[in-house]
């Protein structure tokens, strides 16, 4: 990593992070079926955490640990607002969540209001160090997304993704292991925003809006709900084209909508899904 | 061993207007084979899903071996000891056969997520798993998925699940509905040998051959009312219970 210059190592550490926080909401729209259109808020959460509190002298680890813990309790609270609405309804509840999320936030000049947050002080990691963190971040919340699928949580999320009333019938609790997937994903998520508010140093509302939620969703859909491996590619690929390609930027929410739209239309499974399907019928022929 | 495992005291279910279940009471002893049987719409899987608690009782109550079930949900009376086979089928069907068993199998792992959080080991659940498929008659197809199976696997499906989570009363929604003659049979046989082995079942079934056959005692509804109850040959002897029967399979014909 140390071979390589500035504008690279910023690329990375914009993947790394997009990558752990497009599986945070994996573990619980793809693994426990839970939509979530609002993820940004939980991200913004941990996000203006952490700066606020590394601002005012609080060590770095901490900052971020703390971020990601405030982050769950939202989380929490949102899952079992959420617990009493289904499917569709959750959707909307969700994106209410990122809208209020939002609203607050510019509204309160302890959050920087409108104008956001600026001159959070660096880790000191060196820029290369900050993004081995952030790849490390990356390989560990995919090594603990493919823990989970083969536990006997997975078990139960698949489960409970599929079809809760005969999960419940199976003595299974499935409001605590929904609250457990919201717990989890959005401390991931929180974690993200702590690493994303200290790569950049300068935080607004806007960076956590609804298109920021569009984003991550994008990203777990197009990679294939639940797939560890598809959302990894979908999430290197979707962050790294608006780097590249800057035109992209201005029209995320309709590029990023109607790859959704396309996908759910099309190929259902996303990517992992199309991969499959293909494998298949290459051995079938 | 003795004594009341299931009681339903004047049970009153209303959906809208439809009075689906009206003041029924009975009982079900302990290692006991219960008949509940009826024409359609007689309110016995109504009966069955105020157990579970699927659905909430408008007025009566509920207990098993002693518990009120009033307000506990569905999954607190399933940890309770009630296995629940349904009338629909309700496979995981993102989940194989086996998996969909082993799941229930697994039962004292699920009921917390933090304990399930740190297992990972399946294949003492898979075995049973496969023990069960076994005696329901249908591990060959073990390692399917269940859209690809035809109605009589997923009803036996339903019952190796129920069985799955070692329940102290096994609640049976018409299981033999879609299995042939020789597989109904079969299965029937299967329930004998459990209850044998002490195992409580109430039974709802449309195949009265083989209820008359495996059951010791009924109760019969209709039009959400209980009309009869007691040993099969006495209670299918009785003129009402022959016109409610008989008047709906002259319908059928
Ligand atoms: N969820 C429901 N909503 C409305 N009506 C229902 C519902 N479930 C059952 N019913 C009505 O209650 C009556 C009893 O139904 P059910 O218990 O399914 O009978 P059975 O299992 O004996 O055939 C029927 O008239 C049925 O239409
Ligand atoms: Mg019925």
């Amino acid at each position: 990593m140390l071979g390589l210059d500035a504008y690279h190592l910023s690329l990375i550490t914009a993947v790394g992070i997009s990558v752990g926080v497009a599986l945070s909401l994996n573990l619980i729209t793809g693994f426990c079926g839970q939509i979530s259109l609002g993820h940004a808020a939980f991200y913004g959460t941990g996000a203006y955490c952490a700066a606020l509190l590394t601002k005012a002298g609080v060590p770095f680890a901490l900052g971020l640990a703390s971020g990601a813990l405030l982050a769950a309790v939202l989380g929490v609270v949102v899952g079992l607002a959420s617990l009493r609405v289904r499917h569709d309804f959750l959707a909307i509840t969700t994106m209410g969540v990122g809208f209020l999320f939002i609203g607050v936030v510019r509204q309160q000049d302890v959050l920087g209001g409108e104008l956001g947050v600026s001159a959070i002080p660096d880790p000191g990691l060196g820029k290369a160090g900050f993004a081995l963190l952030c790849v490390g971040f990356a390989a560990a919340v995919s090594a603990f997304s493919v823990y989970v699928k083969r536990s006997w949580m997975g078990f139960v999320f698949d489960a409970v993704a599929s079809d809760e009333d005969t999960a419940r019938v199976l003595g299974i609790d499935v409001p605590r292991y929904k609250l457990a997937a919201f717990a989890l994903g959005t401390a991931l998520a929180g974690l993200g925003g702590g690493l994303y508010a200290h790569n950049v140093k300068f935080i607004a509302p806007d960076s956590f809006g609804f298109v920021e939620s569009i984003t991550i969703l994008a990203m777990v859909v197009i990679g294939g709900i639940g797939s560890v491996g598809g959302v990894v590619l979908a999430a290197v690929v979707l962050s790294l084209l608006p780097q590249w390609f800057q035109f992209i930027d201005d029209y995320k929410l309709l590029l990023y909508g109607g790859l959704l739209f396309a996908v759910m239309r099309f190929s259902p499974g996303g990517l992992a899904g199309a991969t499959r399907a293909v494998l298949a019928r290459m051995r079938g022929a | 061993m003795n004594g009341q495992l299931l009681k339903l005291e004047s049970v009153t279910v209303t959906f809208g207007g439809v009075v689906a279940l009206s003041e029924v009471t009975f009982s079900l002893e302990s290692s006991e084979l219960l008949g509940l049987i009826g024409p359609n719409g007689a309110g016995k899987t109504t009966a069955l899903r105020s157990i579970t608690g699927v659905v909430t009782p408008q007025h009566g109550t509920v207990t098993v071996a002693g518990h009120d079930l009033s307000g506990l949900s569905i999954q607190a009376r399933a940890r309770l000891g009630l296995g629940f086979s349904q009338q629909l089928v309700r496979p995981f069907f993102n989940l194989s056969l086996l998996d969909n068993v082993a799941l229930a199998a697994g039962h004292a792992i699920t009921r917390s997520p933090r304990r399930a959080l740190f297992a990972r080991d399946r294949s003492r659940q898979r075995a049973q798993a496969l023990e069960l498929l076994e005696r329901v008659g249908i591990a060959d197809a073990a390692a399917s998925a269940p859209a690809e199976l035809p109605l009589g696997y997923l009803k036996r499906l339903e019952v190796a699940r129920a069985l799955a989570l070692s329940p102290r009363l096994l609640l049976l929604d018409e299981p033999l509905a879609g299995l042939n003659q020789q597989e109904a049979r079969r299965l029937a046989d299967t329930l004998r040998e459990l209850n044998g082995d002490g195992l409580s079942m109430l039974l709802i079934e449309h195949n009265l051959s083989e209820v008359m056959r495996i059951c010791a005692r009924l109760v019969v509804l209709d039009n959400g009312r209980k009309i009869a109850e007691g040993v099969p040959g006495e209670v299918m002897s009785r003129a009402d219970v022959r016109r409610a029967y008989l008047g709906e399979s002259y319908a059928q014909a």
